[in-house]
């Protein structure tokens, strides 16, 4: 909403030394969020004269059509002589009234005014244009011309009101008022504790049974439905410049007098306003919701097909109006005949077609009724936003008798007098409070009497003592609540002048072990070299087919958006891996190439049996089984972990070789994840997915005696990596993190540490090639038994001539070491040949002679 | 050389003249005089100190003699061997020190060689400011509280004031999800915001309820220099008895004290939300120039536009029909809630340009931001 400093002044008595940015301080103090204070003609300097165009030249010659004139600006120019100017524009003829910028002004921009040779010409200043003074859109997109009866050589800076101030503030949802001079009005009176000249406080005649009929037959819809007629408007009568100029302020553009004054009022009362021509209009205007099918082409030109809930205004047609929304073109008021001028500068007038009576409808609709209209039809008015947001109901007569005036005055009209006015009546909203409400939501001590005067002051009336029963005034339909009247009267004391305490909060339990678990991985992975990259979880569904799943992967089941930002990524990640492989594409492609890049995040899975969350009450506590239900509904959403790698894992240097990132990095960035979850992961050779189905491993954990994959990790297919545009060996590694957590131990449990000696025994075995690190050493550890400390593979050696054909050496440092004693050779001994003859046994190693 | 020969007199066995001991102790000094290097040393030591050097044969010698010469030459021989052993230590620890000071300074390296093997990786800072919000009011004693992302409406929307017709249900601002079959209706969203952990805190947790719900959050944004439709939200809960706004207000600038300094404060500006009543629009006071900027034009802050204040978010008292759809009886309880976006906070604390540099992954954005922020 846009205020100028000027017409809130109308109403209110504001210390004339108060600029625009003391206004908006006291408004923002006083909750309206005034954004920003506009300064018009804060650069404009005149001399800036009303003048007559005695003669126009047309100069010939030039690329566009140039104009020299001569015109009267009386004792402004000091002389009384003709001051001759050079004109580009066209809109105008001789006699008509102009505005003048003279040498020595300066207009907004910096434009300074001077004599000039142009166009072979001496140019002695510039006859301005709407824009060229910076007052907003006038329509004519040319030079302004005054009404005729204007006083030439008349300052212009005061008679087009070029300097002024406006507020322009963000009005919220539950301020309906304020969308009105009258409205802002208000709370700048109560912000500077002066009195309020209400402009909705008017004579209105009382009405009688013979003004132009109405018949709502939809009263929960439309309330209230004041119609009023005025006849014999002038068709040659335009807006008067103040009101033109107020318009402009406040972002409208002047368009013909019925329109611009059913604006204006709309503007200062907050009651918008819609006025028929009568000669259109046929019998009985009605207010009912649409029938289905029923059509309305609305002012905008747009047709649009209603909905049964659409609320209509009607006469014995059908729809001529969206109720509160947009009226119907089919009885629109005729742009008044304003000299219009043709392209060939001749001034065409159409007295046959325009209004000269109309219908001025001044009503109340349902809030929800027209935010949905409005929604339904993509189609927000000021009108529209106005009731979205509350209008005062009892304002509408005085709107529509301020319409009336206005036409009277300013068009010659005679005011019909008949008066209709349809109202279901309502009581007032009352609130009631103890007294000390506002207190006890604040903090603060402010008392009885503090509470009922803030409360009066914005209009509600307060009876009671410790008890108080609050009637809220009409242009408040938003205090609803005991807390909506603590809010006004903490408001009005100030926000500022709350104090600042801290509650005490019982002790609390610190971070969940998910919680810390998130974190530690985090700083596991980015220990070991990974960057965190975090991204969208939106994908498209061609990425399955570039990763290479299966057709009846279970990750190909999505969850889908119905309104994606784009359409070809409609669809929730079901896997970290396709946003996480774009980050990295995306690091590639701006010159990184060495990377390690993770993520953590959810993804999401659709259930087996979809559902449908169904709404809930919410004047109670939902049940659990309610709950459950709703939860029921949402798609599963784990945690997962995932980590990418390609280029170097580590870089070439003056230390030496560098190395490439390979499988064995992704499979122990899941290990390290693994490990700090408190679990250790089952690693062996799977083939899946997006990975080389020769280097690819499935990760697993036991829950409860169960074996559970967790994700995989490996070398990536070079199918998938040439379709996703990445280097060759990128390597990759997904874990499902809340799986893990479930297993992970809390708590490590302390090792007992022997300080006896260690005895140390490295065997090599050969085994098959394809018999896994793993199995080898898992019967080694079983069958070394409870001497064994650990053991390390330290050496993987291939050779055919030593080993024969498809063999490979398995090299191990075992240790072994008793709590209780120094072991000697021979107990190492028989412990080291347990081991080899298990995992003999089991793999069928034999040792390396 | 010499046998033993009991008849002998001291004074004529050769190797024991003192003459003869005194030339053999300056023949080994002025032979570890002359050693250059330690080998070269060691050469002499052999020589003069080793079994078959001149002093140790004359050593040999004074068993020869008759007890009464015995300890007459076991001295003079004593005192020449002692002094040619510490002739030696001192020339051994001569030579040590300067081969230290030479070979030590030759195998020298430059320190300054850069050692990149490894890249460090890091955190993003977006999780890092997160959690160092969340720390703060751990240790208040809040808890942390999470949620899901797909979310049921009436978390969303309804539980929180937010009616049917509402305009924040429009798909201006929020990402609906599909229904089953791909139906449009699905009772289920993308959260607009954590709000609903706060619904699900109330619901789940024993009263009084003080947590903080840190999560990611999506609205129907384009990305730009200053949105994203995906961005990060922390917002806090507390409901207890007798809460009031200047329990928020302190709350508040206990927060930004933690984050940005002890003598920051911070602003309530009177706002409206369906989920609290009174509500309030917060400030914070321009950490860089604290205020100064406001009516200076020759030291324009940046940061805050020389407003002299940082808006940070919206907060306000629990609207009791917020607690009465969780079954809180709102006569009993009052409680108050903030939520912020944790991406402007990173763009005005650590003067970040462009939201897209927090949401592409350039690990040349997040690696000076390192473990903790």
């Amino acid at each position: 909403m846009r205020v100028p400093l000027s017409w809130l002044r109308e109403y209110v008595d504001l210390p004339a030394t108060e600029t625009g940015r003391d206004v908006q301080a006291k408004l923002i103090s006083a909750g309206l969020e005034v954004e920003t204070v506009e300064h018009l003609g804060a650069d404009l300097k005149g001399p800036l004269v009303v003048g007559q165009v005695l003669t126009i030249e047309e100069l010939e010659g030039f690329k566009k059509p140039i104009r020299f004139c001569t015109v009267d600006v009386a004792q402004a120019n000091g002389t009384g002589e003709p001051q001759e100017i050079i004109c580009g524009a066209r809109n105008f003829q001789e006699g008509d009234k102009v505005v003048v910028a003279l040498p020595g002004a300066v207009l907004p921009g910096d434009f300074q005014i001077a004599e000039r040779k142009t166009y072979g010409r001496m140019s002695r200043g510039m006859i301005c244009s709407s824009d060229e003074l910076g007052m907003g859109d006038d329509g004519s997109k040319g030079i302004i011309v005054l009404p005729p009866e204007t006083e030439v050589g008349k300052d212009a800076v005061e008679l087009l009101e070029l300097v002024d101030e406006v507020l322009d503030i963000a009005v919220t949802a539950n301020r309906g008022d304020c969308l009105s001079i009258r409205g802002v009005a208000r709370e700048a009176a109560i912000a500077y504790g002066l009195p309020l000249r209400d402009p909705a406080l008017l004579d209105v005649p009382a009405p009688n049974a013979f003004g132009y009929p109405v018949q709502i037959t939809d009263p929960s819809g439309c309330d209230r439905f004041t119609a009023r007629t005025v006849t014999g408007l002038s068709p040659e009568a335009r807006s008067p410049i103040w009101l033109q100029r107020r318009l402009q302020k406040v972002g409208m553009r002047p368009i013909s007098l019925a329109v611009d004054v059913t604006n204006y009022v709309m503007m200062e009362l907050g009651q918008p306003l819609h006025a028929y021509d009568r000669k259109l209009v046929q019998g009985t205007i009605g207010v009912r919701r649409a029938q289905e099918g029923e059509k309305i082409v609305t002012l905008d030109g747009v047709e649009r097909k209603l909905h049964a809930e659409d609320l209509v205004i009607t006469d014995e047609r059908g729809p001529i109006g969206l109720a509160g929304v947009m009226g119907g073109a089919n009885t629109e008021i005729a742009d008044a005949p304003r000299s219009r001028t043709d392209a060939t500068g001749e001034t065409a007038v159409d007295l046959e077609n325009a209004t000269t009576d109309v219908v001025i409808e001044a009503a109340h609709f349902d809030q929800v009724s027209i935010a949905r209209t409005a929604r339904r039809h993509k189609l927000s008015s000021e009108a529209s936003r106005r009731f979205e947001r509350g209008v005062d109901p009892a304002a509408a007569a005085a709107a529509a008798q301020r319409t009336v005036d206005l036409l009277v005055l300013l068009a010659g009209g005679t005011a019909e007098a008949g008066v209709t006015e349809v109202v279901a009546s309502s009581a007032p909203t009352t609130v009631t409070i103890p007294a000390d409400h506002p207190d006890k939501v604040a903090g603060v001590t402010y008392g009885r009497e503090t509470v009922v005067r803030r409360l009066q002051e914005i209009g509600c009336d307060v009876r009671g003592q410790d008890e108080l029963t609050v009637t809220v005034p009409s242009w408040r339909p938003d205090l609803t609540d005991p807390n909506d009247l603590a809010e006004e009267v903490i408001r009005l004391e100030g926000y500022e002048n709350l104090p600042s305490t801290l509650p005490k909060p019982p002790a609390g339990r610190g971070l969940t072990h998910r919680q810390r678990l998130h974190r530690r991985v985090g700083r596991a992975l980015a220990g070991a070299g990974c960057v965190e990259a975090p991204n969208y979880p939106f994908i498209s569904e061609q990425v399955f087919d570039q990763l290479g799943l299966e057709a009846d992967d279970p990750a190909r089941r999505v969850v889908k958006l119905t309104n994606p930002l784009n359409d070809e990524e409609p669809a929730l990640r079901t896997s970290l891996l396709p946003g996480l492989l774009g980050a990295l594409r995306r690091n590639i492609g701006r010159g990184s190439h060495d990377l390690a890049l993770f993520e953590t995040g959810l993804v999401f899975h659709p259930r087996e049996e979809q559902r449908t969350a169904a709404p809930l009450p919410v004047d109670r506590r939902p049940t659990d089984a309610e709950i459950a239900e709703l939860d029921a509904a949402l798609p599963e959403q784990p945690r997962h972990v995932a980590a990418v790698f390609a280029g170097a894992r580590e870089q070439a240097g003056w230390w030496g070789a560098g190395r490439p990132a390979d499988w064995a990095d992704a499979v122990q960035a899941a290990r390290t994840v693994a490990a700090e979850a408190g679990t250790e992961l089952v690693v062996r050779k799977a083939q899946y997915g997006p990975w080389h189905p020769g280097r690819c491993a499935e990760l697993a954990v036991t829950v409860d005696g169960q074996d559970r994959v967790v994700g995989h990790a490996g070398e990536l297919h070079p199918r998938v990596l040439k379709a996703l545009g990445l280097p060759a060996r990128t390597c990759a590694m997904e874990l499902n993190l809340d799986a893990l957590e479930q297993v992970g131990e809390d708590t490590p449990q302390a090792p007992r540490i022997s300080t006896f000696p260690v005895a140390t025994q490295d065997v090599a075995l050969v085994v098959d090639k394809p018999v896994p690190a793993a199995e080898v050493e898992a019967a080694l550890r079983e069958g070394a038994g409870e001497l064994l400390e650990s053991i390390r593979l330290f050496d993987v050696y291939e050779n055919a001539e030593q080993l024969g054909e498809g063999r490979k050496s398995l090299a191990y440092a075992l240790r072994f070491r008793a709590a209780d004693r120094t072991l000697t050779v021979d107990e190492a001994s028989a412990a080291r040949d347990a081991a080899v003859a298990l995992a003999g046994e089991r793999t069928g190693a034999v040792l390396r002679s | 050389m010499s046998a033993p020969n009991k008849s002998y007199d001291p004074v004529e066995v050769e190797a024991l003249k003192p003459e003869e001991i005194e030339r053999m102790r300056d023949e080994a000094l002025a032979a570890f005089a002359a050693a250059d290097s330690l080998d070269a040393l060691q050469e002499a030591k052999v020589a003069h100190t080793g079994g078959t050097s001149p002093l140790a044969l004359a050593n040999r010698e004074i068993g020869a003699l008759p007890p009464h010469a015995k300890a007459e030459a076991g001295k003079r021989v004593g005192q020449a061997r002692g002094a040619v052993n510490k002739a030696l230590a001192a020339r051994q620890a001569e030579l040590e020190a300067e081969r230290d000071a030479r070979v030590l300074i030759e195998e020298d390296v430059d320190v300054t060689l850069p050692y990149d093997r490894v890249p460090a990786g890091a955190r993003h800072p977006l999780t890092t400011l997160s959690e160092r919000i969340e720390d703060v009011f751990v240790a208040m004693g809040y808890e942390v509280a999470e949620g899901p992302e797909v979310e049921a409406e009436w978390f969303n929307f309804d539980a929180l004031n937010i009616g049917p017709d509402h305009p924040a249900r429009g798909e201006a601002d929020t990402f609906f999800v599909a229904g089953p079959d791909g139906g449009t209706e699905s009772g289920t969203v993308l959260r607009t915001h954590t709000s609903p952990v706060q619904i699900r805190s109330l619901l789940e947790r024993d009263l009084p309820v003080y947590v903080i719900c840190p999560g990611r959050v999506y609205r129907t944004d384009e990305l730009d220099a200053t949105h994203t439709p995906v961005f990060r939200q922390v917002e806090l809960l507390a409901v207890d008895e007798g809460l009031t706004m200047a329990d928020l207000k302190g709350t508040l600038d206990h927060m930004v004290q933690s984050l940005f300094g002890a003598d920051m404060k911070t602003r309530l500006r009177p706002n409206f939300f369906p989920f609290t009543e009174p509500s309030a629009e917060m400030d914070m006071v321009c950490y860089v120039c604290r205020g100064e900027s406001v009516g200076n034009p020759d030291r324009p802050c940046r940061t805050c536009s020389s407003e002299g204040w940082i808006e940070l978010g919206g907060c306000g008292m629990v609207n009791p029909r917020v607690l009465t759809a969780c079954g809180v009886d709102p006569e009993k309880y009052s409680g108050f809630a903030f939520g912020f976006g944790i991406e402007r906070m990173l763009m005005f604390r650590h003067n970040v340009d462009d939201m897209r540099d927090m949401v592409e992954g350039d690990v040349r954005f997040t690696r000076p931001f390192g473990m903790e922020i």
